[in-house]
C-alpha cells in the first residue's frame, strides 16, 4: 500500500437548511493520505472545523461500503465522482496532489436539499410503497422450491434487484427523472414468476407516484446508467416501457 | 471493579414444558389471541427496520396492529443488515446431504461454545425452513441451478450445504424482501414509518414499557409516541470498538436506555472477531471491511519468519516464510474456527512478525491456488471481492498476496430475553442482534440473518399476541401521563448537558480512544488485570469526555456531532460492563479467551462446573455496581464436549 498525502483545495455547497439558499464555500485541506477514502478525507475536514468552532459539513453514508445507498455526493460535476461505484468506495489515490474539488448535493426538485450535502429522499420510498412489493403474508407461502426459476432469469431479475436506492440516476439526468430507479425494481419482479400477478398494477401505481413526485420525463439520454453505481442498465427502462404499455393496454388506463 | 452477585435460582425463561421438539407446537397452540376486531386497537412500536425489525413490523401490520417503525437512516431500506454479504442458514436439506432440524440446532448450540439455550436454538433451527419460502414469495432472487431450484453453499463450521445465497449480496436481497414486506403495510395504513428519528429513552408507566422518547434530527423536535409495547430491533454494538465491519451509525443507545430503566444485559463480553478484514490503514481510518471467510479455502496465510522482514512478499523464499496455522493446527491449517485463526494472527503481530506499514497485519496468499487451479478459476469464485479489495488497498490481489487482519464484526450479547423474546421488562421485547439469545458464546456465519428473521416472521407475531392478549381493554396510552414527561425531561436534560460540554474536543477522538482501550483489553484476548485497568481507563476517558468534549451547531437543527456524542456516551457506560462481564467469567469460551485459561499449547479451556451459565446483569444505578444474575443452561438434548481443531 503505497501511501502518499495530497494538498487540496476543496469547494463546497454549504447550506443551513431547507430554506436557507446555499453556497459554495471553499477551504483548504492538507495532508489527505491517498489510502483514505473520500469520505475519510471529509471526516479530517469536519475534525479540523470543530478544532476551529465551526459547523462542519454534513453528508448522508451509513455502510461504507457501497452498499446501503446512503452517500450521495456530486463531485466535479459526477454524481458519485469521477469512478464508477458509489461515493464511499472512491478513494483519494484517485485524486492529484494540488486538485480543486467540487463538492454538492444531489440536485432534484423531488429531493429537497435538507442540509449541506443532505438531502431528502423519501420520494423514492413513496415509489415503492405504491406498488414495489408482492403482495403475499407472513406464513402463506409455500415451499420455496414449488416455483422454480430458470436461472437466466434469475439471473436478470437478481440483476436488476441490485439497485440501492441512491438516486444517483436522478441526480446525473438533466431532466431529474427516476425512470432508471423505477424500471429496476417493476423489472426485478416482472421477471419472476412470483411477481407477475400484480404486474399490471405495479408499473401502473408506480408510475403514477412517480409523476406525482414531480420527477422529470424521461428522454433516453442514458446518463443515468452511465453513472448508476450497480451498472443497472438500459434495458430494465425498456421493459418498464413495455411493462407500462401492456398494462396501459390491458387495463384500459 | 467487582459486582455484586445474586444468585436468584432458575429464571422465568417461561419454556413450554413439553420435549424440545414439540415445545414452539405447544406454545403456538395454546398462547393467547388477540381477535382482529381488537388488534385494531392495539399500537406497537418497533425500534428498527433492520431484518428482525421491518419483518416483525410487515408482519404485526398484516395481523392488524396499529405499528410505528423507527430507524435513523434516511430509508428503512439502508439499515445495516443490507451490508451482510455470504449467505443465509436454513435446514432445508434440499442437497439431500443429511441436514435436518436436529443438526442446525446441534450445530448451532457446540458452534456456540455451550453457551446458549436449548429450547430457544431448537425453535430458530425449526422455523428456519419456513424463512427460505417466505423470502422466495416475496421475490427474493436466490442464486439458483441451471434446472431452477435454489442452489446452496458451505460455510464455517458445518458438515452440510445449507446456506443459501444471492451473490455477496444476501443481507441487502433479504432486506430488501422485508422492506418492500413493510412498504405494503405503510401503503396500507397499518404501519407508520418514521425515518430520521432516533430513540432516546424508553417510557415505563406501571412497570411495564407503554413508549418512546425519539428525536427527529431534521428538526431537532423531542417526540412522544405511546403503545401497548414496544420491540427493539437496533442491532449490534460493535461499534463500542470505534473501529468494526458494522455501519457508522450502528449503536447502543437503545438497549442501553432500556437496560437503565430494568432490562437485564446477557452476556456482554461474547463479541465475534472475524478473522479476515482489511487491516488498518492509518489514524483516520473510519471502519473495517470485511474480507468473506470463504477465501480461506483457497488463500494461505502466513509471515515472514525473520522478525521485521521488510522484502516485498514475493521476495521472501519458500524456506523463509511460517504458515502458521498449518504449522499450529495441522488438522484444520487455513481452515480452523473464526476464534482460533484470529488470537493466532493477533500473537504472530504482537511477537513482532506482523507485515505491512504498520506491521499489524498477516499475509493471505493465493500464489499456489492460482498456480493449482489458473486465475480464471480464482476470478469467478472470488472476482467480486478482489476487486473491493483492490479498491481499497490499490494492490492487486492476483500479484501480491492480501493483507489482512482481524475486526470486530458482531455482538453475541444483548437484552437478556424470555423464550418469548420479553426482555425483563413487561412489554419490552428485544429481537435480531440486539438480544442475547441464540448464539451463545460465538455464532456461526449465516445465522445471524436466520436469527433476525426467524424472530420477526415468526415468533413475535405470536409472543407479542400472547402479551398484547391482556391489554384488549386498556384503551389508547395518553402520552401526558407523567411518566412520558419525565422521560421527555431526561432526554432533554441529556441533551443540554452534552450541548453544553463546550470543550475544545471533536467527539470522534474520545470514541477512538475508548475502541483503542476496548480493543487492547477486551478485544481477542482478555486478563484480569487488563480488564481492570481497562475500567479505570474508560472511567478517565468519560470523564474527559463531560470536560472536553466540543459540539457545535444547535440541538433544534440536523446535527450529527450531536447524534454521535449521545452515542458515544451510551458506548462509555457499555464498556464498563462489559468490562465487568469479561472480568468475572473465569473461563475461556468461544470469542471470549481469557489468557490465564488456556491449556499448554494456548487453547480454550472451558469451565462448565463453574460458568454454565447466562450472566445478566441489572443495572445498578450512575456509578454504582451492577447486579449479576445467574440464568443456569441445562443440556438435556445434546452431550456437551470440548472442542478441538489440532
Ligand atoms: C459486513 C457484515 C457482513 C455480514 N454478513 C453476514 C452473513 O453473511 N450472514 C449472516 O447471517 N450475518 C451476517 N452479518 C451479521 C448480520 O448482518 C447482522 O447481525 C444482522 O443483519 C442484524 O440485523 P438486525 O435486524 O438485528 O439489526 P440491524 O440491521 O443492525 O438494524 C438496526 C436498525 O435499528 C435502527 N436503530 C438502531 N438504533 C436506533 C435508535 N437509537 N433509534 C432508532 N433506530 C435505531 C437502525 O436504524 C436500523 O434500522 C454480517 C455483518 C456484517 C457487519
Ligand atoms: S438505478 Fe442505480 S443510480 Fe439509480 S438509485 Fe438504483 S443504484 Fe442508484
Ligand atoms: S455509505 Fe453505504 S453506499 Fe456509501
Amino acid at each position: 500500500m503505497s501511501e502518499s498525502t495530497l494538498n487540496l483545495t476543496l469547494k463546497i455547497w454549504r447550506q443551513k437548511n431547507a430554506t436557507d439558499a446555499g453556497a459554495f464555500v471553499t477551504y483548504k485541506l492538507d495532508g489527505v493520505s491517498t489510502d483514505s477514502s473520500f469520505l475519510e478525507m471529509l471526516d479530517l475536514l469536519n475534525l479540523q472545523l470543530i478544532e476551529q468552532g465551526e459547523v462542519p459539513v454534513a453528508f448522508d453514508h451509513d455502510c461504507r461500503e457501497g452498499i446501503c445507498g446512503a452517500c450521495s455526493m456530486v463531485i466535479n460535476g459526477r454524481p458519485h465522482g469521477p469512478e464508477r461505484g458509489t461515493t464511499c468506495q472512491l478513494h483519494m489515490r484517485a485524486f492529484r496532489n494540488g486538485d480543486t474539488i467540487v463538492i454538492e448535493p444531489w440536485r432534484a426538485k423531488s429531493f429537497p436539499v435538507i442540509k449541506d450535502l443532505v438531502v431528502n429522499r423519501s420520494s423514492f420510498d413513496r415509489i415503492i410503497s405504491a406498488g414495489g412489493f408482492v403482495s403475499v403474508n407472513t406464513g402463506a407461502a409455500q415451499d420455496a422450491n414449488c416455483i422454480p426459476v430458470p436461472k437466466p432469469d434469475a439471473d436478470e431479475a437478481f440483476d436488476a434487484a441490485a439497485c440501492i436506492g441512491c438516486g444517483a440516476c436522478v441526480a446525473a439526468c438533466k431532466n431529474a427523472s427516476a425512470m432508471l430507479f423505477v424500471a429496476a425494481k417493476v423489472s426485478h419482479l416482472a421477471m419472476l414468476p412470483q411477481g407477475r400477478v400484480e404486474r399490471e398494477a405495479r408499473v401502473l401505481k408506480m408510475v403514477a407516484q412517480m409523476d406525482e413526485e414531480g420527477f422529470g420525463a424521461c428522454s433516453n439520454t442514458g446518463a443515468c446508467s452511465a453513472e448508476c453505481p450497480k451498472n443497472i442498465g438500459l434495458q430494465h427502462i425498456a421493459r418498464l416501457n413495455r411493462e407500462y404499455q401492456r398494462a396501459s393496454l390491458l387495463t384500459g388506463k | 471493579m467487582a459486582s455484586s452477585t445474586r444468585e436468584t435460582g432458575p429464571f422465568d425463561a417461561r419454556i413450554p414444558e413439553a420435549p424440545l421438539g414439540e415445545m414452539w407446537t405447544t406454545y403456538k397452540s395454546t398462547c393467547k389471541l388477540v381477535s382482529p376486531a381488537n388488534k385494531r386497537n392495539l399500537d406497537v412500536i418497533v425500534i428498527g427496520t433492520g431484518l428482525a425489525g421491518a419483518s416483525a413490523a410487515a408482519t404485526l401490520g398484516e395481523l392488524g396492529y396499529n405499528v410505528k417503525t423507527f430507524c435513523f437512516q434516511d430509508s428503512p431500506r439502508r439499515a445495516h443488515s443490507i451490508a451482510a454479504q455470504g449467505g443465509i442458514n436454513a435446514a432445508k436439506n434440499y442437497q439431500n446431504d443429511g441436514d435436518s432440524v436436529y443438526r442446525l440446532f446441534y450445530e448451532t448450540i457446540k458452534g456456540g461454545d455451550y453457551r446458549a439455550r436449548e429450547a430457544n436454538v431448537h425453535r430458530l433451527a425449526e422455523v428456519s425452513t419456513s424463512i427460505i419460502d417466505q423470502c422466495v414469495a416475496q421475490g427474493v432472487p436466490f442464486a439458483r441451478e441451471y434446472g431452477g431450484m435454489l442452489d446452496n453453499r458451505s460455510f464455517g463450521g458445518t458438515q452440510v450445504q445449507r446456506t443459501f445465497y444471492a451473490r455477496g449480496q444476501t443481507g441487502q436481497q433479504l432486506l430488501l424482501g422485508a422492506y418492500s414486506a413493510l412498504s405494503r403495510q405503510v401503503a396500507s395504513g397499518r404501519v407508520t414509518q418514521y425515518s430520521r428519528h432516533e430513540l432516546l429513552d424508553i417510557v415505563i408507566v406501571d412497570g411495564k414499557a407503554r413508549g418512546i422518547i425519539a428525536r427527529d434530527l431534521v428538526s431537532g423536535a423531542i417526540e412522544r409516541h405511546s403503545a401497548h409495547a414496544v420491540v427493539l430491533c437496533s442491532g449490534g454494538y460493535g461499534n463500542v470498538f470505534f473501529l468494526s465491519t458494522n455501519a457508522m451509525g450502528s449503536n447502543v443507545t437503545a438497549i442501553w436506555k432500556a437496560h437503565k430503566r430494568g432490562a437485564w444485559f446477557g452476556n456482554p463480553c461474547f463479541t465475534q472477531i472475524h478473522p479476515t478484514c482489511i487491516p488498518v490503514h492509518g489514524e483516520h481510518q473510519s471502519k473495517l471491511t470485511l474480507m468473506s471467510e470463504s477465501l480461506r479455502n483457497d488463500g494461505r496465510i502466513w509471515v515472514p519468519k525473520a522478525k521485521g522482514d521488510k522484502r516485498k512478499p514475493r521476495d521472501i523464499p519458500e524456506a523463509e516464510r511460517d504458515y502458521y496455522l498449518e504449522r499450529r493446527y495441522p488438522a484444520f491449517g487455513n481452515l480452523v474456527p473464526r476464534d482460533v485463526a484470529s488470537r493466532a494472527a493477533k500473537e504472530r503481530c504482537d511477537a513482532g512478525y506482523g507485515v505491512g506499514s504498520t506491521a499489524m497485519a498477516v499475509y493471505l496468499d493465493f500464489a499456489d491456488a492460482i498456480k493449482r487451479l489458473g486465475q480464471a478459476d480464482i476470478s469467478a469464485k472470488y472476482g467480486n471481492l478482489f476487486e473491493m479489495y483492490e479498491k481499497i488497498s490499490g494492490e492487486n490481489p492476483y500479484k501480491t498476496p492480501m493483507q489482512i487482519y482481524p475486526a470486530i464484526h458482531y455482538t453475541m450479547g444483548g437484552l437478556w430475553v424470555s423464550y418469548e423474546l420479553q426482555t425483563t421488562v413487561r412489554g419490552l421485547f428485544a429481537a435480531g442482534e440486539a438480544n442475547f439469545s441464540d448464539h451463545g458464546a460465538n455464532r456461526l456465519g449465516a445465522s445471524a440473518l436466520m436469527q433476525g428473521l426467524a424472530d420477526g416472521y415468526f415468533v413475535l407475531p405470536y409472543t407479542l399476541g400472547n402479551y398484547l392478549a391482556d391489554d384488549i381493554r386498556t384503551g389508547k396510552i395518553d402520552t401526558n401521563l407523567p411518566e412520558f414527561a419525565e422521560a421527555e425531561r431526561a432526554a432533554t436534560e441529556r441533551i443540554s448537558q452534552v450541548m453544553g460540554i463546550d470543550g475544545p474536543t471533536p467527539v470522534d477522538k474520545f470514541h477512538r480512544e475508548l475502541g483503542k482501550v476496548m480493543w487492547d483489553q477486551c478485544g481477542m484476548a482478555r486478563n484480569s488485570a487488563g480488564l481492570d485497568k481497562a475500567i479505570s481507563d474508560i472511567r478517565g476517558i468519560r470523564e474527559e469526555f463531560w470536560k472536553k468534549a466540543r459540539i457545535p451547531g444547535d440541538a433544534n437543527e440536523l446535527n450529527v456531532e450531536l447524534e454521535k456524542a449521545l452515542r458515544i456516551a451510551d458506548f462509555m457506560e457499555l464498556a464498563e460492563l462489559m468490562c465487568i462481564d469479561a472480568r468475572h467469567r473465569e473461563e475461556s469460551c468461544g470469542g471470549h479467551f481469557r489468557e490465564e485459561f488456556q491449556t499448554e499449547e494456548g487453547e480454550a479451556l472451558r469451565n462448565d462446573a463453574d460458568f454454565s451459565y447466562v450472566a445478566a446483569w441489572q443495572y445498578g444505578g450512575p456509578d454504582e455496581k451492577p447486579v449479576l444474575h445467574k440464568e443456569p443452561l441445562t443440556f438435556n438434548n445434546i452431550k456437551v464436549q470440548a472442542r478441538s481443531y489440532k
